[in-house]
């Protein structure tokens, strides 16, 4: 049975897929706890919600406020169903490029920040007995390709976190939903060539919501990933290096 | 580094998070549970809650159906452990009791003496803080009132950590506002009730038919007089001619001598409800065998069925135990259960004489065209009392169970709004203890402004933190109250905000 959300946390919703996770949910009653770095975006974005949700101001790198704010947020909902982690950051780097600061922090962001916030949910949800777990991985994640060297381990990493999660914790009722989108149309990958079946955020962001509602897994946005990642997948290591993907 | 200590400081402590729910399991709610045992107990949840920006809600047995005992996403202070019955005058019937102390408790503990609580609810398994604070009434509110009526007094604990003596002539106002008062005026630490003399363990109980709406208050007018308890059971899936037929079942107390041995019936264990049913069933699955009649065909068949069991027995009186009477809603443990995942709620209205029968053959009729039916509904005489947030009328209430499901939710809380218009234009009133869809707007429509705003005056002197605050106090409060009038936030002032000095 689909799953209506009245109170839910999207961290990571100042732009992209998670702004639009927080407006579509806003347009179906739901109160948003708002999560970000950027002040005015956040504000902003609030204003233009159908149900006025609530701003917090966070750097996903800050692990130790998680435990308070994430109380906090809980409070000034009133409750809540679930947590949407789309924090998330895609570092440029050319294929021949080592930059540890960089792999570091996109580390930072798209598995430490995600494993801070999915702790504290997990461990209301498994005493609540239901709740939804959402965090945005990548097709990326698959398969670890050249010029994305930190990007596609951190996407594994959240992978294979969410998969933990969700056999720790999916036996009491709570759901532990990995997305994996290929190509979306946000700020994230402005400027870069080449993007097959790209969809656009308010695509992605309904999916997204979809699945969380009916409790899926892993789920491919657009599908066509799966079956495509799936090939992908199957190629041998000694040919992988070969190609130019 | 300083800043960062002082967040997680300010946190409640994870393992206290419970998952609570209202009885009716329709509603449920996260709160941070405290059980206090002393005294002390309860003004260190009090500090707790001051230093840490967080509000508290009272919980007794968690009987009421809806939200009144739920404080989610804050402390909730259990007051179950705080269950001695502290002290016991026989000869007067008087008793003084800890909050925590269950009807239950109560009965079994006075019987024998040939004493009975005046006030009993349907259930024997709330506690007296609770019965208080919703100012709790039964089968015979017509003849005797409310409990507040039987209590004499009562020490109320305020969030500052002051304690009052209440009564009558002491604090008068704070006496008949906490009755009645839902939990958010103070701690009822401990409560004086008076208790009714009997002479039999037993009540004679005759069962009378009625055919329709009409016939049900006739009866029921004829039969106030002579009564000592009285209560309607209606078929709400019965229409046209037949709309309104139930069943009415009246209850007389024995004088001193009618029962040749009092001393064998007053025995506790010889009111004990019955551990199986026709006298093979173990009563613990019963709710399982239920499940499936639990539904509109199923509970069409069995109320028609129950009407025409009543016909049979009809004006033959027998003697029943007083907890076998007075319990009804505890013959079958967890019968809660058979209404399946969604739970159920109550909707009881209360409205005066004059209106009534009108009234509640538009709400039943409305339930019908709506195709969402009350699986039971109960019939009952009230007259007024004099406390502040009362909900008695000097007329009747029916109150109606409604199986809540995922589809259906939406609907039932419209057909809810509708149906409050309806008993507001009947003049009716509603009761906190079962309410889970009252909306702020009608509070005032029913109490009179005035009121509310006596109570929320009373609310702001007593508690000027606002610390006592209940998910129903939110729900129905939200636009009234004083402290909040500025902003649109039902929150207390929250903590230094964490986490806004980082940049990446």
């Amino acid at each position: 049975m689909a799953k209506t959300f009245k109170q839910a946390i999207v961290v990571g919703a100042s732009s992209g897929i998670g702004a639009e996770i927080a407006r579509q949910l806003a347009a179906t009653g739901c109160r948003v706890g708002l999560v970000a770095r950027r002040e005015e975006e956040l504000h902003a974005l609030n204003r233009s919600l159908a149900t006025p949700g609530k701003v917090f101001i966070h750097d996903v790198r800050q692990y130790d406020e998680v435990p308070a704010l994430f109380q906090q947020i809980c409070r000034e909902l009133g409750g809540l169903d679930a947590v949407f982690y789309t924090a998330g950051i895609l570092p440029r780097q050319e294929p021949e490029e080592f930059d540890f600061a960089l792999d570091k922090l996109t580390v930072e962001v798209n598995v430490l920040g995600l494993m801070a916030w999915g702790h504290e949910a997990a461990q209301r949800f498994k005493t609540q007995g239901e709740g939804a777990i959402i965090a945005i991985s990548s097709v990326a994640a698959d398969r670890g390709r050249r010029g994305m060297l930190s990007y596609a381990a951190s996407k594994a990493a959240t992978d294979s976190y969410m998969e933990s999660l969700r056999n720790r914790v999916g036996r009491y009722g709570v759901r532990v939903v990995t997305i994996k989108p290929g190509p979306v149309d946000t700020p994230m990958i402005a400027g870069m060539p080449n993007m097959p079946f790209m969809i656009s955020a308010g695509v992605a962001a309904q999916r997204t919501i979809t699945a969380a509602q009916h409790g899926a897994t892993t789920v491919y946005v657009p599908f066509i990933w799966r079956p495509i990642m799936g090939v992908i997948r199957l190629i041998p290591s000694f040919l992988f290096q070969k190609l130019n993907l | 580094m300083r800043e960062r200590m002082s967040n997680l400081s300010s946190m409640l402590p994870r393992d206290r998070m419970e998952r609570l729910s209202g009885w009716g399991e329709s509603i449920h709610g996260m709160g941070y549970v405290y059980r206090p045992t002393t005294i002390d107990g309860i003004r260190e949840a009090f500090a707790l809650a001051r230093e840490r920006g967080v509000s508290i809600a009272l919980r007794g047995a968690g009987r009421s159906y809806g939200d009144a005992a739920l404080g989610s996403e804050n402390i909730v202070l259990d007051l179950t452990r705080m269950n001695r019955i502290l002290n016991w005058d026989p000869e007067r019937g008087v008793v003084v009791c800890e909050p925590g102390v269950t009807i239950k408790q109560l009965w079994q503990y006075v019987l024998g003496e040939g004493w009975w609580p005046y006030v009993v609810s349907g259930t024997m398994f709330p506690t007296l803080g609770g019965a208080a604070a919703m100012n709790i009434h039964g089968k015979n509110n017509f003849a005797v009132g409310t409990i507040g009526d039987h209590i004499k007094a009562f020490d109320l604990m305020l969030p500052s950590g002051e304690i009052l003596p209440c009564d009558r002539t002491q604090n008068a106002d704070i006496f008949h506002a906490a009755i009645g008062g839902f939990g958010v005026l103070g701690v009822f630490l401990s409560l004086t009730l008076e208790l009714k003399r009997i002479h039999s363990g037993n009540l004679r109980v005759t069962p009378l038919v009625v055919r329709n709406w009409r016939e049900m208050f006739t009866v029921f007018e004829e039969r106030l007089p002579q009564s000592d308890y009285l209560v309607g059971w209606v078929d709400c899936f019965a229409t046209g001619t037949g709309a309104g037929r139930g069943q009415i079942h009246q209850a007389n107390y024995l004088t001193e001598g009618e029962d040749p041995i009092p001393a064998q019936t007053l025995r506790v264990e010889n009111q004990e409800l019955p551990d199986t049913l026709f006298g093979v069933l173990p009563k613990s699955v019963m709710w399982r065998l239920m499940r499936p009649f639990v539904n509109d065909i199923g509970m069409r068949l069995i109320n028609t069925a129950k009407y025409y069991a009543s016909v049979r027995s009809h004006g033959h009186a027998h003697l029943q135990s007083h907890a076998g009477f007075a319990f009804l809603l505890d013959y079958v443990p967890n019968w809660k259960k058979s209404y399946g995942a969604g739970g159920l709620i109550q909707y009881q209205s209360f409205i005066p004489k004059e209106t009534a029968q009108t009234a509640f053959a538009s709400l039943i009729q409305l339930c019908q065209h709506r195709d969402i039916i009350p699986y039971l509904g109960v019939f009952k005489r009230h007259h007024p009392d004099p406390f502040l947030m009362t909900h008695a009328v000097d007329g009747y209430s029916l109150a109606l169970d409604f199986k809540v499901t995922e589809r259906n939710r939406a609907a039932l809380w419209n057909l809810a709004a509708e149906m409050d218009a309806i008993v507001l234009a009947a003049g009716g009133r509603f009761y906190f203890a079962k309410d889970s869809v009252l909306h702020p707007s009608r509070l005032q429509a029913y109490l009179s402004e005035e009121r509310v705003q006596r109570f929320l005056q009373l609310k702001r002197r007593l508690d000027p933190d606002n610390i006592l605050q209940t998910d129903l106090y939110r729900r129905i409060f939200h636009e009234a109250s004083p402290y909040n009038a500025a902003s649109s936030s039902s929150q207390l002032p929250q903590p230094p905000a964490v986490g806004s000095s980082s940049r990446v």
